[in-house]
């Protein structure tokens, strides 16, 4: 019996992402050799796009900033990640309150986080004035030195409850009969996190620093709102180049270069994870079926 | 299992330590859209006001608040009533049509997850230009679908594998079409990831800002996202009724959270996990 749907079923999926999300896709790569301000027709422009921006020093700086935005906003949220995940991932009462709680920041949208960080952070009226402490009634957002450091923090804090939750899940995953074992043979609570804990979760390590490695790529929003790429372009981060560079200085064409370098690092990101999970993914499939 | 362990102290003290850094900006924003205007220069940020108030409230809902959050419901209903029809009738091809075309549709769909969305603004702008579509709330729907359908499809896809042949097979016999099919044996069984994953896309359009940062400019056409942002330049020095906006918009999202605990956290981690 040749049964089975007829594939017209998956025509409107496919004509939706095809046209828009796979013709940008492409099209972030031809527009990378045209020139546009966004306004008039493109015209071809050959590789000047890509000399601009490769000589452009706001934008290599964009990436030297990405790179140090990626790097300190893994140090901080994987081992805060893991450690909350593994906290709450016990089923104590208490601690399933404190993990509704955690949960909180995921709620809000960047411009919502953006905006309350901005007040607490007013070296005035935010919460440095509050404690009556000077060290902390800084102008966090308007001195250079500091304001890459608030952005790694303020990232951290809307991000790191997601990871935590794929922590927590990963850890609930841990069979209890080898902590059992572990506790028979005498281990200690650090030696069963170091010795069961943390190799039973390699594959959540590896799912959650990926999306963290290529969240870095998307943050897009958040410094957006909080800074605007400032003071002095110490927060101006890759993607928030590419849109300034497009939609305030309508120079599409070096916009969409640095779009194709954002396309590259994330696909090679997520095609990396791939490898490293996908033999999991496969065994834990058939175990489900 | 861990009923008869020492008590964890470095574990509780990060616990907690960690739960103050997540509260005290919630709490922060609540207080401080209670007070007035005058009160905020005056008082100390984190005691709450002396005569509460909800004159920021006022101001916010009297700025077209309303409009905004009404054009955000649109949005986000019609993303993902959109993103759900399509992507269960895609995945119900994936899953029944075991043809190559079947599985070049799952594997072409499965690309578009690692795409990030704001290293393609500058084509799909381009786009929605020439479809007409600028300023308009169609134009942050159609690519809000696109860009929610690979991970839809993922979930359901994985979802519908796990029903069992016999059902498909019975309906069939009994002389269903696949449309038939589709509406009353798939829908009903996978109504708990539909609901999952809806809930998913529900929160990234509904928080989302780049496309209506880039697609849209008019008040008409005005999400709470960008309403926010809008009133940072127009409320300027009046910081509770930045405040008391953010809370309004928040506010849908938690009351969600309240209800639905668990689909949203299940939601938020579904198709990473594992």
């Amino acid at each position: 019996m040749r049964g089975g749907p007829t594939p017209w079923m998956a025509a409107p999926a496919l004509v939706l992402f095809g046209v828009f999300a796979l013709v940008p896709l492409a099209g972030v790569v031809v527009l990378s050799f045209m020139s546009w301000d966004g306004l008039g027709a493109p015209g071809w422009a050959g590789a000047d796009n890509w000399v601009n921006a490769a000589a452009d020093p706001v934008t290599r700086n964009a990436v030297w900033l990405t790179v140090k935005l990626t790097v300190f906003g893994f140090l901080f949220q994987a081992p805060v990640s893991l450690l909350l995940g593994v906290y709450t991932a016990s089923r104590t009462r208490h601690r399933e309150v404190l993990a509704v709680l955690y949960f909180l920041p995921l709620l809000f949208s960047s411009a919502a986080v953006a905006l309350t960080f901005k007040g607490l952070l007013d070296p005035n009226f935010g919460f440095g004035s509050a404690l009556d402490l000077p060290l902390l009634a800084r102008d966090w957002l308007g001195d250079p030195d500091l304001a890459l450091g608030v952005v790694v923090f303020v990232v951290g804090w809307s991000f790191i409850p997601f990871h935590a939750l794929l922590y927590q899940g990963g850890v609930r995953q841990i069979p209890a009969s080898l902590y059992e074992a572990a506790r028979i043979d005498g281990a200690g609570p650090l030696a069963q996190f170091l010795h069961i804990t943390l190799p039973q979760l390699k594959y959540t390590i590896v799912t959650s620093s990926t999306l963290m490695l290529v969240g870095s790529l998307t943050y897009f929003d958040l410094v957006f709102v909080l800074t605007a790429g400032g003071p002095g372009g110490a927060t101006r981060i890759l993607p928030l180049d590419m849109y300034l560079t497009g939609f305030r200085s309508y120079d599409m064409g070096q916009a969409s270069a640095v779009g194709v370098v954002l396309v590259a690092v994330g696909l090679a990101l997520a095609l990396g994870l791939n490898r490293l999970s996908g033999a999991h993914r496969m065994e834990s499939r058939q175990e489900g079926a | 299992m861990a009923a008869r362990t020492r008590p964890n102290v470095p574990g509780a003290l990060g616990g907690w330590l960690w739960l103050a850094v997540t509260v005290l900006p919630v709490y922060y924003i609540v207080v401080t859209s209670l007070r007035t205007q005058a009160d905020y220069y005056e008082a100390n940020p984190l005691v709450p006001p002396s005569d509460p108030t909800l004159a920021a409230y006022g101001r916010v809902l009297d700025a077209g608040f309303l409009g905004y959050f009404a054009n955000s419901v649109v949005v986000t209903a019609g993303a993902v009533a959109g993103t759900l029809a399509v992507s269960l009738m895609a995945a119900y091809v994936v899953v029944r049509g075991r043809t190559r075309f079947a599985r070049r549709v799952f594997q072409t769909v499965l690309l578009g997850i690692a795409i990030p969305i704001q290293a393609t603004i500058v084509p799909v702008y381009y786009l929605i230009v020439q479809l007409g579509l600028y300023d308009t709330l169609a134009a942050l729907v159609l690519p809000s679908i696109a860009f929610a359908i690979p991970l839809t499809v993922l979930i359901l896809v994985n979802f519908l594998r796990d029903v069992p042949e016999d059902l498909f097979a019975s309906m069939r016999v009994d002389g269903a079409g696949e449309w038939r099919i589709l509406w009353s044996l798939a829908l009903p069984l996978t109504r708990p990831a539909l609901i999952t994953v809806g809930v998913y896309d529900a929160l990234q359009v509904w928080n989302g800002f780049l496309f209506p940062l880039v697609l849209t400019q008019s008040e008409s056409t005005r999400v709470l996202p960008m309403t926010l942002w809008a009133f940072e330049g127009a409320f300027g020095v009046d910081v509770p009724g930045l405040l008391a906006a953010v809370v309004l918009s928040v506010l849908p999202v938690a009351a969600v959270y309240a209800v639905a605990r668990r689909q949203l956290v299940a939601g938020l981690t579904a198709g990473f996990g594992r």
